[in-house]
Order: structure tokens, then sequence, then C-alpha cells
């Protein structure tokens, strides 16, 4: 009898417990996202967990979550959002790179050139349109050409990214 | 004729000893200067580092092996121009060496000169690429995407290789390490690559190449790390050396002083004593 009593009360505290943990688990149950975000002279985020990502790329703009599909993209000139754990928000203008998504949902952004979006000076950006613009006018060989052309994209999105 | 003798000699002595204290201060002040770009170069390799191995992970995340077939190797041996650094570029020259007795079909890209010297004698047609103008001003990325960009143009095919430099450890130790390189076929094989979604050749291939680049700039900043440390630590040796040569030859010097001195004190006081007993 008192044994009955023992397992029982055992029971209800167990089971209390348990469902207080599976209400706890199905908030946060999300798998967390290890970015790591550099350029080759500073770091952004290293192995930092957060929630989503937002790049810009070749194959279209996408976000990452946690347990995104492992894929690789390369990044176009834009803007990369990341949305931290504590709710803030970050935006980075990157001109180029590489984001991987593997298995284990680590993520790793290398960007050639990335700066935080607020330190873009737009009429610097606009005068940078202008100058690839009258490049690619007075281009002469493709591959004279071809650079002017990634001047203009590199520049319509900072001027993007400033607005 | 031996009082001329012993002149001769005091100013070979202090000629030598004017030779060494000019070293001691050559070696000392490429010491400061290699300390101050050490300081530099670390500095620039802890925020180069989180991008260098950022830059590994799909490699191993995606158990990417080398390619099967008989395309040969490639090996990028990255080194500078500059010597009086120690072990630097030997360890480099050294790995190289055995490599290609053991696997004969080797290219080898050279970035840096002291390296090239060692392999020219008796490696000259494995030589593919040799990079020059490396190592006076720190590398930036551009630096790295430029010689990717040459590896990329000259259509070197290969199915193994490698990428050989010295990996910084600490200020008086470097670590001559290698970080694999893989073709496009081998990334295309790698057996957790159908886990990736949308990809297609030409992803795989800018990936690539962004790679390289990136591979190639991390192997760079911890090269010239490693460098500096072991210059400043060379250059350390150097200076307490020729110390130890200044202290011996002065001591020499002194001794051989005192004794044309002597010698020459001597000669008076015996040729005085001559006199004195002669009357």
């Amino acid at each position: 009898m008192e044994r009955m009593a023992l397992t029982r009360s055992a029971l209800r505290l167990f089971s209390g417990r348990f469902t207080q943990a599976c209400q706890v688990r199905g908030y946060a149950d999300a798998p967390s996202m290890s970015l790591t975000f550099a350029a080759p002279s500073q770091v952004l985020y290293n192995n930092i967990s957060v929630k989503q990502i937002d790049v810009p790329s070749f194959s279209g703009s996408f976000g990452i979550l946690p347990a995104h599909v492992p894929t690789l993209a390369v990044l176009k000139p834009g803007v990369v959002t990341v949305f931290e754990n504590d709710g803030s928000t970050k935006k980075f203008f990157v001109s180029s790179g590489t984001v991987t998504i593997n298995e284990d949902s680590t993520v790793q952004l290398l960007a050639e050139e990335a700066v935080p979006v607020d330190t873009l000076d737009i009429s610097a950006a606009k005068e940078l349109l202008a100058q690839s613009q009258s490049q690619l006018a007075s281009a002469s060989s493709e591959v004279a050409k071809a650079e002017a052309e990634i001047s203009i994209e590199v520049s319509e999105a900072l001027v993007k990214a400033c607005e | 004729s031996q009082q001329v003798r012993g002149m001769a000699t005091l100013k070979m002595i202090s000629i030598r000893l004017k030779s060494v204290k000019n070293i001691q201060k050559i070696t000392q002040s490429m010491k400061m200067v290699s300390a101050a770009k050490y300081t530099k170069a670390e500095r620039e390799l802890k925020l180069a580092r989180p991008y260098g191995i950022g830059a590994q992970e799909f490699y191993k995340k995606a158990e990417v092996k080398d390619e099967e077939g008989e395309k040969g190797q490639l090996i990028i041996a990255v080194s500078s121009d500059r010597g009086l650094c120690g072990a630097v570029h030997s360890s480099i020259g050294r790995i190289v060496k055995t490599d290609i007795a053991a696997n004969p079909n080797t290219k080898v890209v050279i970035v840096g000169d002291k390296v090239r010297n060692i392999l020219q004698r008796l490696y000259a047609k494995n030589i593919a690429m040799v990079v020059t103008e490396v190592g006076r001003k720190p590398a930036v990325f551009g630096d790295a995407a430029l010689v990717a960009q040459s590896i990329i143009n000259s259509g070197i095919e290969f199915s193994k290789g490698k990428i050989l430099f010295n990996a910084f450890r600490t200020v008086v130790s470097f670590r001559t390490t290698e970080m694999p390189l893989y073709s496009q076929n081998a990334v295309a094989n790698a057996s957790k690559l159908p886990v990736y979604d949308s990809l297609d050749s030409d992803v795989i291939q800018s990936y690539t190449e962004f790679s390289l680049a990136s591979l190639l700039f991390y192997s760079m900043k911890e090269n010239a790390t490693s460098e500096q440390s072991s210059r400043m630590t060379a250059m350390d040796n150097a200076s307490k050396n020729a110390g130890e040569m200044i202290d011996k030859l002065t001591m020499t010097f002194n001794r051989t002083r005192q004794a044309v001195i002597t010698r020459e004190l001597i000669e008076i006081i015996t040729g005085a004593a001559a006199l004195e007993t002669k009357n």
C-alpha cells in the first residue's frame, strides 16, 4: 500500500516535470545554427548561434534558418541580414563570396568584403555607379567590359543598400 | 720585425672587431624591424583565421576525397622572397623534394623566390609557375586572388592537390603544414555531395575557385607570421653570437696590445741595461 502511494506520488512528480519539460522543449526545440561570417581581414561572427540569415546569391536571395537543407551558393553583391538570438538584426553589405550550409546546421559565410550597412555613404555609392557606367561605355576589350559590368553590379547594389 | 707583426695583428683585430660590431648593429635592427612586422602579421592572422578555417569546412563536412585519376599531384608551395629567417624556406623545400621523389608526376606552383632557388637545380621540370615579389608587403586577398586566377588560367589539372605552408604556432615555433586542395571533379564526386541541394557545375566551379583564393590567402597570412617570428629569432641569435665574438675579439685585442707594449718596454729596458753594464 505504502509502496503504491510512493510510486503514485513519484509518478505525479515525474509526469509534472515531464509535461513542463515538454512545453519548454516545444518552444526552443529548433536546433541551433552556428554562423561563421568572415572576410579576409575581419571576423564578424565566429561560430555564433543565430536565428536566421538572409543572403543575396546568384541563385536568388534566400533566408537560412536552422535545419536548412545543406547547400552551397555564390554571393551576389548585396545585403546580408543576420537575425541574432536576442532579437536584434544586423545588416552587412557584401561584395562577393560563398555561403556553405552543412548537414550539422553550421553556416560558413565567406565574403570578400563585408561592411556594416550604416557605414556606407550613398553619395559615394552613386558616384561609383556613374563612374562604372562611363567605364562600360569606354570599355574596349571583353575583359574590360566584364570588369565594368561587375563594377556596375556592385555599385547598383551599394546604392540600393543605402536606400 | 716582431714588433711590426704585433702592430699588424693589432690592426687586423681592430678591423675585424669593427666589422663584427657593424654586423651586430645590422642584425639588431633587423630583429627590431621583424618584431614590428611580426606584431602586425600576427594581428592580421588572428582576423584571418576564422575565414581560413571556415573556407576548409565544406571539404571536411562533405567528406571530399582526392579524385581517382592519373592527372598527377599539384603542390602550391607558399613561402617568400627573403631569407635570413631560419628554417622557413628549407622546410618547405625539403617536403616538396620528398613528395616529388615519391610521386614524380607532380607539378609545383612556387610562391616566393627562395623555394624556387632550392628546387631549381634538380626539379626544374616539375616547376609549373613561380610567383615573385612576395613577402615585402603584407598579403591582401587581391594577391591571393591573382595567384589563384593564374593557376586557373594555366589550366593545370590534378587529381590530388595540397597547399604547403608554415602554420604559425608561437613566437618561437612554427609547423610546416599542408592543406588539401580538391579538383572540381573531386568535389562533384564527394560522398556527401548529394546531401547538398540544388548544385550545378557553375556553382561548384565558382565555389572551388573562390575557395582556392581564400585558402591561398590564409596560407600566405600564416606563412608571413611564421616567417617574421622566425626571422626575429634568427636575428636575435645572430646578435648574441656577434656579441660573443666581440667579447672574444676584444679580449684578444687587449692581450695583443699589452703584449706589444710589454715587448717595447722589454726592448727599451734591455737596451738601457746593456748601456749601463757597458758603462
